[in-house]
């Protein structure tokens, strides 16, 4: 009953705060508004018990990635860009194509039938890696952390090497060449 | 009286916000902006992946998002780079005025 609840609220959040950035003018207006979607969507990841994920998406995404995108609005001079077109010409064929595309999702979980989410255990189990967690007092983190350092040991180290060539790559391409 | 919430309504909120990233992506001239739009859609992908997690009682859903969060950070700093040295060249952050590769 107060997931429902919830679950309006924070889907009006995340839908409002997305249709706001993709409209706004401003690019700051449009990062702000950018912060509200993303706060949607990490109350929706703790109403699915991914409690890790939502202190990660408050963390890095509007602590972090935000920030990033509000320094480089200030770099970049916006003023210009701000009184000219906001729109492609071809904007209307684009929200066509999408209207098509959403029609054909809608029907397609129209046929689906409801999908009832189980009543919310204590844990989900890491049921792939072939250990039904018994555990009662473990929480998401430690059943998200046994997943990724065991069996998702090589992606991860894959992905930390990705981070470093993406940061020394940004240094590189941000930096004033001589 | 409230319906309870199925995984379709879940589907259908992540359907709904990567249509809207989409048309921001489709649509808007200014990168910055396009590039918000972008996070958009992946953010609609890891709603999506979590409600999974959650139908399935499978946490590797959850790992899942973990790994396109770290891919969305990555992706955000090269393409903000990216962004400033061509403002830099160019002067304009307008995507259909970046034609050099046009013919």
């Amino acid at each position: 009953m107060l997931d429902t609840f919830f679950f309006y609220i924070f889907a009006l959040l995340t839908l409002g705060g997305a249709i706001a950035t993709i409209t706004r003018r401003s690019a700051v207006h449009s990062a702000l508004s950018l912060v509200v979607s993303l706060l949607g969507v990490a109350g929706l990841y703790l109403l699915q018990q991914a409690e890790f994920l939502f202190a990660v998406q408050i963390v890095l995404y509007i602590g972090g990635i935000m920030v990033l995108f509000l320094f480089v609005i200030m770099l970049v001079n916006l003023d210009e860009a701000g009184k000219q077109r906001q729109f492609n010409r071809q904007w209307l064929l684009g929200l066509l194509a999408c209207l098509l595309v959403g029609a054909q999702m809608i029907w397609m979980l129209r046929g689906s039938g409801a999908l009832r989410l189980p009543e919310a255990p204590a844990a989900l189990s890491a049921a792939a890696s072939g250990a039904i967690s018994s555990a009662a007092g473990e929480g998401n983190v430690e059943q998200l952390a046994d997943l990724l350092f065991r069996q998702y040991l090589l992606p991860f180290e894959v992905v930390s090497l990705l981070l470093l060539v993406a940061i020394v790559g940004s240094v590189m391409l941000a930096k004033k060449s001589s | 009286m409230l319906h309870p919430i199925t995984a379709n309504h879940y589907l259908m909120l992540s359907a709904a916000l990567l249509l809207i990233g989409t048309l921001g992506v489709l649509t808007r001239r200014n990168i910055v902006i396009v590039l918000m739009s972008i996070e958009l859609i992946l953010n609609a992908v890891n709603i999506n992946l979590v409600t999974m997690a959650r139908y399935w009682q499978n946490l590797q859903g959850q790992v899942f998002a973990i790994f396109v969060i770290t891919v969305a950070v990555a992706e955000a700093a090269i393409g903000l780079g990216i962004l400033i040295a061509l403002f830099r060249n160019k002067e304009t952050v307008q995507a259909d005025e970046i034609d050099l590769l046009k013919w």
